[in-house]
Formats: C-alpha cells, sequence, structure tokens
C-alpha cells in the first residue's frame, strides 16, 4: 500500500539523488556510460585472440567502398535494381502463360460443364465462376511468377547485407528533405508491401520524422502495383522497340517509375518537413552490417512462405469479392445499361481530363482493397464496354493469350500511349489500398493524419496527370 | 535420468543413449519444439542483444518458427514470441528488439529493458557478436546489472573466424561470472549446449554471480552506495538495487515513476517466486 510516509520516503531519495547529482558533475551521464566502456573494452581484449596478422585483403571492405562510393554508389543500386527486375520480367512471361492456360483453358470450362450438368441457374454460375473465380484465377497467373523470380531475389540482396547500404547512399538526401535517414530502410519494405513498410517505420524514433515516413511509404511502389507497371511497360512501351530489346526497355521504364516514386518520397518529405512537420533532423548511426553469403535455399523457402504466399493469399481474398462485384455491376442493368456503364460513363469526361478514361477510375474505385485487381478489373470493365471478347459475356475475363491480344484489346476501348504512361504515374501516385490505410491508421491512431496521408497522393495523382495530359496534348499539336 | 524425462514420450525421437547418456549436450535431443502455442510454461527467457548479431536466428532456431530474418539492423520492430520444451520444462522465449545500450533513450531500449526489469525473465540470453565483443558487451553488462540470471550466447563464431579472430569463451565467462556458450545459430551450432545453459540458470543448478561494473569515480562510488541504501531500506529484498540507484542518479524518468508508483515495489515479491524453482516444479508436477 502507498500511504504517506512512503511518498516521503520516496521523495526524500530523489531530492538526495537530485544532490548528489549535482555533486557529480554535468557529466555525470557520460561518466556512467564511460565506465561501462571502459569495462567493455578490458573484457574484450582479454577475450579476444587476434591473429598474428592482420588479413591482407578485407574483403567487405572493398565492396563497401564500391558499393557506397558517391557517384559508382548510385549507378549500381540503379543497374542492380533494374537487373533484379529484368529477369522478373523475362522469367515470369513463361510460367505466366502456362498458369493461365490451366486455370483459364483447362479448369474454367470444366467448371463451366459441371455447373452445367447440375443445372446451376446462370446467375450463380456466373457470379461464382465467371465472376470470382476467373477474376482470382486471372490473379494467380498473373502475380504468382513475378513475385515468385521478385521477392527471393529481393530477399537474397535482403540478407547479403546490401540493403543498409542503400540506406547509407540515400542517407544524404534524406537529410535533406528533412526526414529521417532510417527511412532508406521503410521505403524499401515498402517495395514490397506499403503495409509493411509502414509498420518498419518504427525503427524511427521521432515522432515527426516517423510520420513523414508514414506518410511518404506509398510512393515506394508496391507489390500490388508491381504487375500493373510491368504488364502495361511491355505492351505499350515494349511495344515502341523491336522485339530483342523490348523486355530490357520495359524492365528500364518499370525502373524509371519507381525512381519517380523515390523522388516523390524526397519531394514531399522536403514539403511536409518545411510545412506541416516542421523540425530539427535527429542523427543517427548506422551499422553497416558485415556481408554474409545469404542462404540460398532458406532464403528461398522463407520468402516465398513468408512473403510470396501472403501477399498472394492477400491479393485472392480480395480477388473474390472483387470478381463478384465486378460481374454484378456488369450484368444488372437499369433500363438495358449496365450499373458499370453508368458509372464508366458518368466518370469517363473526368477520366478524359486526366488523360486516363472512365474504366480506369472505376477500376481504382473497385480496386480500392488491394491494388493487384486494377488490372484485371480494366481488362474486364474494357471488355463490358468495347463487347470485344467472342461472346463470353458481360463481366467474363476472357484468356489473352499474346501481348498483342491485350494490346488490341486496349486499342478497341481507345487507349493511346497517353493513357499508358498515365495509368503508370496514377498507379505509382494514388491513395495507399484500404489495409495500408488502416494500418496507418493504427500506427499513428489519429484520424487527421491518416485522411491526409490517404488524400493527399491522390490528389498529387489527379494533379499529376492532368499535367501530363495537357502538356502532351499541346505537344501532339504542335 | 529421471531428471530429463519428458513428459510427452510419443513425440520423443529416441536415438541409442549408450557413450554419451552422461553428457548434458546429448540431452537436448529431448528438445521439442513448441512453436507458438504455448498455453502453460514453466520458465520465460528473454532475449536480448545489438542489433544485427543474429538474434533473431537465434529465436528461430530455438523455437522452430521461420520468421525471415534480415541481415540488416533493426529487423525486428515488434517483440516476438515463442517457445521449446527442454527436459521436463516448458520455456516461452520472448524475442526483445535489438539496442546498443539499455538507457532507454528510444522507444527499443524502453520496451527492452522495461522487459528485462518488469518482466522478469527467469533467464536472460544476451546474444553477442564474437567478431564485435567490445561493442556488444557494453549491453551484457548492462544487462547484468539488472539482473543476475544471465547467460551469454557468443554468436557468430563462423564471421569471427572469418576475420581471423577467436574467442577465449572460458575466459571470459570467468570474467564476466556468467555462463557464456558459443553457437553459429545460421549452421544450428552450439545450440544445444545454449538450452542446456538456459535450463541450469533457470532451474537454479547453476547460480550466475555477474559483475558489476567499477565505478573508478570515488564521489560517484559513494553517491551510488548512499541512495543505493536508502533503496535498500526501503526495499530491503529488491536485487537491483545498485542499479536502480544508478538510474536515479542519472534522473531517469521511468525509474523514478516506478519508484513513485510503487512498481518497483513489486519486483521484490516477484524475484522471491521466481527464485525458489522446485515450488514451480512441484506445482507442474502434480
Amino acid at each position: 500500500m502507498m500511504n504517506e510516509n512512503y511518498q516521503q520516503d520516496v521523495d526524500q531519495i530523489l531530492r538526495n539523488a537530485q544532490e548528489l547529482r549535482a555533486q557529480v558533475g554535468v557529466d555525470f551521464h557520460e561518466k556512467l556510460v564511460e565506465a561501462v566502456y571502459t569495462d567493455a573494452s578490458y573484457l574484450a581484449d582479454r577475450a579476444v585472440v587476434r591473429p598474428e596478422q592482420a588479413p591482407r585483403f578485407d574483403l567487405d571492405r572493398t565492396i563497401d567502398r564500391i558499393v557506397t562510393d558517391k557517384r559508382w554508389g548510385f549507378v549500381l543500386m540503379i543497374l542492380l535494381f533494374a537487373l533484379v527486375l529484368w529477369i522478373t520480367i523475362e522469367g515470369a512471361n513463361v510460367p505466366s502463360q502456362m498458369i493461365a492456360s490451366v486455370l483459364l483453358d483447362t479448369v474454367h470450362p470444366w467448371l463451366k460443364g459441371l455447373a452445367a450438368a447440375i443445372n446451376m441457374p446462370w446467375w450463380l454460375d456466373g457470379l461464382l465462376i465467371d465472376g470470382m473465380y476467373l477474376a482470382t484465377a486471372w490473379v494467380v497467373s498473373v502475380m504468382l511468377p513475378p513475385m515468385a523470380i521478385f521477392f527471393p531475389l529481393f530477399t537474397l540482396l535482403e540478407d547479403f547485407g546490401y540493403l543498409p547500404r542503400v540506406s547509407f547512399n540515400l542517407d544524404a538526401l534524406f537529410r535533406k528533405s528533412g526526414a529521417h535517414g532510417k527511412q532508406a530502410l521503410s521505403m524499401m519494405m515498402g517495395f514490397g508491401c506499403n503495409a509493411a513498410g509502414v509498420v518498419a517505420t518504427r525503427i524511427i524514433d521521432s515522432p515527426r520524422e516517423r510520420l513523414i515516413a508514414i506518410i511518404t511509404n506509398n510512393f515506394a511502389l508496391c507489390n500490388g502495383r508491381w504487375p500493373t507497371q510491368i504488364l502495361i511497360a511491355t505492351v505499350f512501351i515494349g511495344g515502341l522497340v523491336p522485339a530483342h530489346l523490348a523486355g530490357m526497355i520495359s524492365a528500364a521504364t518499370v525502373v524509371g517509375v519507381a525512381l519517380l516514386g523515390v523522388g516523390f518520397t524526397f519531394l514531399v518529405s522536403w514539403f511536409l518537413s518545411r510545412t506541416v512537420l516542421r523540425g530539427e533532423v535527429s542523427t543517427f548511426s548506422l551499422e553497416l552490417p558485415p556481408y554474409r553469403p545469404p542462404r540460398f535455399w532458406q532464403t528461398l523457402y522463407t520468402s516465398l512462405i513468408d512473403r510470396t504466399i501472403y501477399v498472394l493469399w492477400r491479393a485472392v481474398v480480395f480477388a473474390l469479392p472483387a470478381g463478384a462485384v465486378i460481374w454484378l455491376v456488369s450484368n444488372i442493368t437499369i433500363s438495358g445499361t449496365s450499373i458499370a456503364e453508368y458509372v464508366i460513363n458518368f466518370v469517363e469526361p473526368f477520366g478524359l481530363l486526366l488523360g486516363l478514361n472512365g474504366v480506369i477510375l472505376l477500376a481504382y474505385i473497385v480496386a480500392i482493397p488491394a491494388n493487384e485487381i486494377v488490372i484485371p478489373t480494366i481488362l474486364m470493365l474494357t471488355v463490358l464496354v468495347t463487347g470485344v471478347g467472342g461472346g463470353e459475356g458481360a463481366g467474363v475475363m476472357f484468356d489473352l493469350d499474346s501481348i498483342s491480344d491485350t494490346y488490341a484489346l486496349f486499342q478497341a476501348g481507345g487507349w493511346t500511349l497517353l493513357t499508358a504512361v498515365n495509368l503508370m504515374l496514377f498507379s505509382l501516385v494514388h491513395n495507399p489500398c484500404s489495409t495500408t490505410i488502416y494500418t496507418i491508421y493504427k500506427e499513428t491512431g489519429s484520424v487527421k493524419w491518416t485522411t491526409f496521408a490517404a488524400l493527399l497522393p491522390v490528389g498529387m495523382g489527379f494533379a499529376l496527370t492532368f499535367v501530363v495530359a495537357q502538356v502532351w496534348r499541346l505537344v501532339a499539336a504542335v | 535420468m529421471p531428471e530429463h524425462k519428458t513428459k510427452h514420450p510419443q513425440k520423443i525421437i529416441l536415438t541409442d543413449a549408450s557413450g554419451c547418456e552422461g553428457c548434458p549436450a546429448h540431452n537436448a535431443a529431448n528438445l521439442l519444439k513448441l512453436g507458438v502455442d504455448m498455453k502453460d510454461w514453466d520458465y520465460v527467457v528473454a532475449l536480448a542483444g545489438n542489433p544485427n548479431t543474429g538474434k533473431s536466428t537465434v529465436f528461430n532456431a530455438l523455437t522452430g518458427l521461420r520468421q525471415h530474418t534480415g541481415n540488416w539492423p533493426g529487423k525486428t520492430v515488434t517483440r516476438a514470441e515463442g517457445g521449446f520444451e527442454y527436459g521436463d520444462a516448458r520455456y516461452k522465449i520472448v524475442d526483445l528488439p535489438g539496442t546498443y545500450s539499455l538507457l532507454a533513450t528510444s522507444l527499443d531500449e524502453q520496451v527492452a529493458r522495461n522487459f528485462i526489469l518488469f518482466g522478469q525473465p527467469d533467464v536472460t540470453v544476451v546474444v553477442v557478436d564474437a567478431s564485435r565483443l567490445e561493442r556488444n558487451l557494453n549491453l551484457a553488462l548492462q544487462v547484468m546489472e539488472i539482473t543476475d540470471r544471465v547467460v551469454i550466447c557468443l554468436n557468430l563464431i563462423d564471421e569471427a573466424k572469418r576475420h581471423g579472430l577467436t574467442v577465449d569463451e572460458r575466459r571470459l565467462a570467468r570474467d564476466l561470472g556468467v555462463p557464456v556458450v558459443p553457437t553459429s545459430a545460421r549452421y544450428n551450432q552450439g545450440l544445444d549446449a545454449l538450452v542446456e545453459a538456459i535450463h541450469e540458470v533457470a532451474t537454479g543448478k547453476v547460480r550466475p554471480k555477474p559483475r558489476k561494473v567499477e565505478t573508478h569515480s570515488k564521489i560517484l562510488k559513494s553517491a551510488v552506495e548512499k541512495i543505493q541504501a536508502q533503496i535498500l531500506q526501503l526495499y530491503p529484498d529488491l536485487p537491483n538495487s545498485r542499479w536502480v540507484a544508478l538510474r536515479l542518479l542519472d534522473g531517469d524518468e521511468d525509474i523514478i515513476r516506478s519508484l513513485r508508483n510503487g512498481e518497483l515495489g513489486q519486483l521484490v515479491q516477484l524475484e522471491d517466486a521466481a527464485a525458489d524453482p522446485h515450488q514451480i516444479l512441484v506445482k507442474e508436477g502434480a
């Protein structure tokens, strides 16, 4: 029980402590820390047996000199990044088509046959098989192969010890933007998943700098958006150059978009730290860990289980209801026109003003829960609007065997190069997915900052695509 | 060896015990990995260490979890918990955020320190990087100020070897006054011995007498002694009175608050219960 006597005793102790602290001197804390350091150094000296000769060649230091070089560090960083993406794009093609042919060409007709055999009503068959199953199958076949390649590669780089070097390289830039150097690490996590990146900002102690890191994490191109970028870059940008260069150019384009995202991270950090989140930049010491040879198979296993399957599962969970929603809005008609067409027609003028179109805007509304389903939604809605698709019915995904088929579909939907470019830009700069928004709320505990973090990027996205569209049209008219 | 008989014999892979029946490390075959399924447990083990010393790897190896462990500092942002079974006891293991010190200047340090201080773990394992011993010992010494029940896990000995360094773990153990177990968690080496050491400290078979940091300045020494005496008047059984005195002198807000609201006093009772492992064993055995 706490009584008055107790409080008096405590107060007495605290008063004494304060007096004694003054006697010891202002450097009390330093003296304490120094005592610990001296002891640690003494003990370590006694226990460590050092080699007779220092090793002639220190591999770690040599690598560090190269990868953290002022100029070459950046070049190497971008090249490595491009290489990872190029391997992902080139390597994912074949398995993607294989999975698609199994899930869409074999399993789908079989399911349809089964539904017909048990006399399933047409609307239930449509909702379940054409809506939910096909959307999910599409997400799996498009997303699984790139993720199964991208994540292990990224994890190998991480295990090797490269990520802290990236952080080291970017530190000066972050500091100039008024943000914390550790933000580079949360940004790197964001390239995998923004929700994970927002959680990772916990490594930043200052609340001000942490908020900046949370708000700007959305500009790290997350896993759900890589497939959009990769597909659009492959179809539209890769198509501009000869076939043997297509893969490389597509990869370079996606790297360009990702780097633009990094640029926005700096820009917005800089803006925030000079307006609403003003304050001092805190210093920190970043330890460059030793390079460790990654344990290849274990890394492969953990990155497949922890990241690939996890993210894929999330995508599937969101694709199922989204597939249902897409099918429903495409098939429920009011006086002969589907709900989807009403919405698309309604937002079309605004979409065109931004160099996008109504289909894309509706897709982004449907895809608020998960960015992963943007592309399947766009394709399905384009099929609905254009009527291309071999009579499979409204809101039904059909198998796109080749890039040229996809291109033909987009063209039928009235897409131009501007639409593609602005879709890539809007995919980079728009509101975070609902999972990330919820995570931001949980981490900040503030409705105000959560709203800000959700609305700032979408506002920027509108502004950016609008400006690009106007300039593009102006230049095209000349 | 009745002492290490397990309660779940069906899950144990029996190996030919002849020849090394007597050696304690062999009993590590009894290690039953429980993952995170921890309904009831006998002992709590805290895992502390500098960032990037392979703490998470040690945690995974002990618990059989396969969380991804990255090669960059600050990877573990949230506190992870898991468990394992060894001998006849169940251990709950808590992975604390990696920190360089326990002076509580950052949130991570605060979380780690408060867990060791108020969580009263039966054993605190400090994972240290053998190739960066000096810097890592700073944390170990600070942990040893708070609790006696410490085991040092001298990790990454493979890396130290790669740099041409060897650590004399026996001398280190003598100097520190706590068990020191060399490991290479990435390659699953030395973990049997680590578990054995945890077990011995938890059950009270080994009672570490950790070295306390010398305060060379005379004026500081007398100040600490004065405050410590006053604290002991208030709480005669407080296990880490000297450390508390140091923190009060340093003006540590957290400690001042916990002294004011009596939270610090509760440590005494907890320590009494934990000091007698038999009590727990009897309860569990019933």
